[in-house]
C-alpha cells in the first residue's frame, strides 16, 4: 500500500467561467472518484481550497517572519485542491485519477514515510 | 590441455544461456527482492563468476539454477551491508503471490525456473517513465544489453547513461510502479501499444543521426529487434508487435547499402538493391501478409501502414519499378490516422512520383507553419521545384535546408544537390 498526495491544478477561471452544468458534471466526477476509491483504495483526507487571492505567504527575513499577502508565485495554473490517498500502486492511483474532470492538471505524487514520525 | 579446446566451446554456451536467460533471471530476482539495482549487479556478477569458473570446473548441469544460486548469494550480501549501513532504498511494488513463487523458484531452482519476464516488460516500458529512459532500461534489463553499448545507441557519454538507468529504476520503485502485467482489456491494450513504442524507439535511436562513423551504432539497432522478438515471444498475436517487427526488418534490411563508399547516406532509389538482406526482408513480409487485408487500430494501425509502405520499396526490383501511387494511397491512409505533419510530407513525395511535381508541391502547402525547423521540408521542396523547372526557386529552398541542417553527412548531399543544380 502507498500513500500517494495528488495536488488538483486548474486555471483559476475553470469554475468561475464554467456554467451550471458544467459545475455539476465537475460535481459528478469528483462523486465518482469518491465513490472508486472507497472500492478500490482507501481515502485519507480531500479538501478544496479557497481562492489564492486569500493565500498569506509566511517568509523569513532576518530571523523574522513575514508575513505578505497573497501566493508566493503568480503562475497560470493554481492549486485548487487535493486528495490523500491510500493504493496498492501507482496503476491503481493513475486509473483513479482518470475519474476527476480533465479540466484539471494531476499531480501524484507518493508520500515518504519519515522515520519516528510515522503516521500509519 | 584441454580447455584449450573447451574454451570457445563455454564461452559460446555461456554466451547462448545469457542471452536466454537473463531477462528470466533477472525477472524471478526482481520477484523476490523488489529491486531491481540489486538484481541486476547480483546477476552481472554471477554471470562473471561463470565465465571465470566454467571455463575450468566445467559447465553446471543445470547452468540457470547455478547463475540463480550464485546471483541470489551476492544480492543477499549487498543487502547484508545495506542493513549495517542502515541505508533504506525503496522497494518495488510486487504483490504476495508473486513473491512466494519467485520465493519457492529460488528454493528450488533445479525445477522449472517460471517466466516472469512479462512483468518485466510492462515494469520497463511504464509510462511513468520518459521514453527513452524506458528504452534504454528494457534494453539493459530485460535482454542484457551493457550500459556501455546502450549509451553509444543514444550517443551520450557512458556515465550518463549509467546515471539515467539508476534514476529510472529508482523512480519506478519510488512512484509505486507495479511489477505486474495490467489487466485483459483497455488498459492493457494500451500499455502493449507503449512497449512497441519504446522497442521502436530502442531501434530508431540506432539509426538517428549523429556525429562520427555510425556502423556500430546500426548494428545496436540489431538489439531493438532482438527485444522486439523477445517480446512476441512474451504476447503472441498482438498486431502490433508483427507489424513492428516487419517495419523494423524491412528498415533494417537496407543498413548496408545506407552508406556510400564516400561515407555519405546513398538515398533510397539510388541504393544498390543487391545489398538488402533478402531473408529479413521474406521474413518481414511473411509477417505482413496474414495483416495486410486487415484494419488495426491504435499504434498496430500506424505500424502495419507504415510496414506496408516499406514493404513496396522491398518488392520493387528496382527503383523506377516502385508502385508510388500504393506507396501514397498508405500514407493518405496513415496521414488521417496521425495527422500528422512529417507524414504530410512523405506523401507530398510519393504523390510526387506518381502524379507529377506540382502535385507533391501542392501538399506542401502549408507544412512550413507545422514544421518550421525542419530541414527536410525546404529539401523536399527543393527536389520538386527543380524537377519543375523552377531553378531558382529550387536553389533558395535549397540554401534553407542546408541552413537547418544540423547532420554533417546529410548536409554535405543537400550541397552536393544545390551544386548540381547550376552545374547541369
Amino acid at each position: 500500500m502507498r500513500r500517494y498526495f495528488v495536488t488538483l491544478a486548474y486555471e483559476p477561471t475553470m469554475w468561475s467561467r464554467a456554467d451550471e452544468q458544467t459545475r455539476a458534471r465537475y460535481h459528478q466526477e469528483h462523486l465518482a472518484f469518491h465513490q472508486a476509491v472507497a472500492q478500490r483504495a482507501h481515502l485519507v483526507a480531500g479538501e478544496a481550497l479557497a481562492g489564492p487571492e486569500t493565500a498569506t505567504t509566511l517568509r523569513h527575513v532576518d530571523g523574522r517572519a513575514v508575513l505578505t499577502e497573497g501566493p508566493f508565485a503568480e503562475s497560470a495554473e493554481v492549486v485548487g485542491g487535493f486528495y490523500l490517498v491510500d493504493a496498492d500502486d501507482l496503476d491503481v492511483m493513475t486509473s483513479l485519477c482518470e475519474l476527476l474532470p480533465k479540466a484539471y492538471s494531476l499531480e501524484i505524487r507518493p508520500v515518504v514515510q519519515v522515520e519516528g514520525f510515522e503516521t500509519r | 590441455m584441454s580447455h584449450h579446446e573447451a574454451g570457445p566451446a563455454v564461452e559460446q554456451q555461456l554466451g547462448d544461456v545469457f542471452r536466454d536467460q537473463w531477462g528470466r533471471l533477472l525477472a524471478l530476482l526482481v520477484g523476490q527482492f523488489r529491486r531491481l539495482d540489486l538484481a541486476e549487479d547480483g546477476l552481472a556478477e554471477a554471470f562473471e563468476a561463470a565465465a571465470r569458473r566454467w571455463p575450468q570446473d566445467g559447465v553446471p548441469g543445470n547452468p540457470p539454477a547455478w547463475l540463480l544460486t550464485a546471483a541470489r548469494r551476492r544480492v543477499l550480501d549487498r543487502l547484508r551491508a545495506e542493513a549495517v549501513a542502515a541505508r533504506k532504498e525503496p522497494l518495488l511494488v510486487v504483490d504476495e503471490q508473486t513473491r512466494q513463487e519467485a520465493l519457492s523458484a529460488m528454493a528450488d531452482p533445479g525445477g522449472i525456473i517460471a517466466d516472469e519476464r512479462l512483468r518485466l516488460v510492462f515494469l520497463c516500458a511504464h509510462p511513468a517513465l520518459a521514453p527513452e529512459s524506458a528504452a534504454a532500461l528494457s534494453l539493459r534489463l530485460v535482454i542484457g544489453v551493457p550500459t556501455p553499448d546502450i549509451a553509444r545507441l543514444f550517443l551520450v557519454p557512458e556515465p550518463t547513461m549509467a546515471a539515467r538507468l539508476t534514476r529510472a529504476k529508482r523512480r519506478l520503485a519510488a512512484s509505486g510502479a507495479p511489477f505486474s502485467v495490467p489487466a485483459e482489456g483497455r488498459e492493457r491494450d494500451a500499455r502493449v501499444g507503449v512497449v512497441a513504442s519504446v522497442a521502436y524507439l530502442a531501434f530508431t535511436a540506432g539509426y538517428a543521426p549523429g556525429t562520427g562513423p555510425d556502423v556500430t551504432r546500426t548494428s545496436l539497432a540489431g538489439e531493438g529487434i532482438r527485444l522486439t522478438r523477445v517480446l512476441r515471444e512474451l504476447l503472441p498475436g498482438e498486431p502490433a508487435l508483427d507489424a513492428l517487427l516487419a517495419l523494423m526488418l524491412l528498415q533494417h534490411s537496407r543498413r548496408e547499402a545506407r552508406l556510400g563508399a564516400d561515407g555519405l547516406p546513398v538515398l533510397l532509389p539510388d541504393q544498390d538493391r543487391s545489398r538488402w538482406h533478402r531473408d529479413e526482408v521474406a521474413e518481414a513480409l511473411g509477417l505482413l501478409a496474414p495483416m495486410a487485408a486487415h484494419h488495426f487500430d491504435g499504434v498496430a494501425g500506424e505500424y502495419l501502414l507504415q510496414a506496408l509502405i516499406a514493404a513496396e520499396h522491398a518488392i520493387a526490383p528496382t527503383a523506377a519499378d516502385t508502385r508510388w501511387d500504393r506507396i501514397a494511397g498508405r500514407y493518405a491512409e496513415l496521414e488521417r490516422v496521425t495527422g500528422s505533419p512529417v507524414v504530410r510530407l512523405n506523401r507530398a513525395v510519393a504523390v510526387a512520383e506518381s502524379a507529377g511535381p506540382e502535385a507533391g508541391l501542392a501538399l506542401l502547402e502549408g507544412l512550413d507553419h507545422e514544421l518550421p525547423h525542419s530541414h527536410r521540408l525546404p529539401a523536399v521542396r527543393a527536389e520538386l521545384l527543380s524537377r519543375a523547372g523552377d531553378l531558382e526557386g529550387a536553389h533558395a529552398a535549397y540554401g534553407t535546408a542546408i541552413e537547418r541542417c544540423a547532420n554533417d553527412a546529410e548536409r554535405a548531399l543537400l550541397e552536393r544537390r544545390r551544386a548540381e543544380l547550376t552545374t547541369s
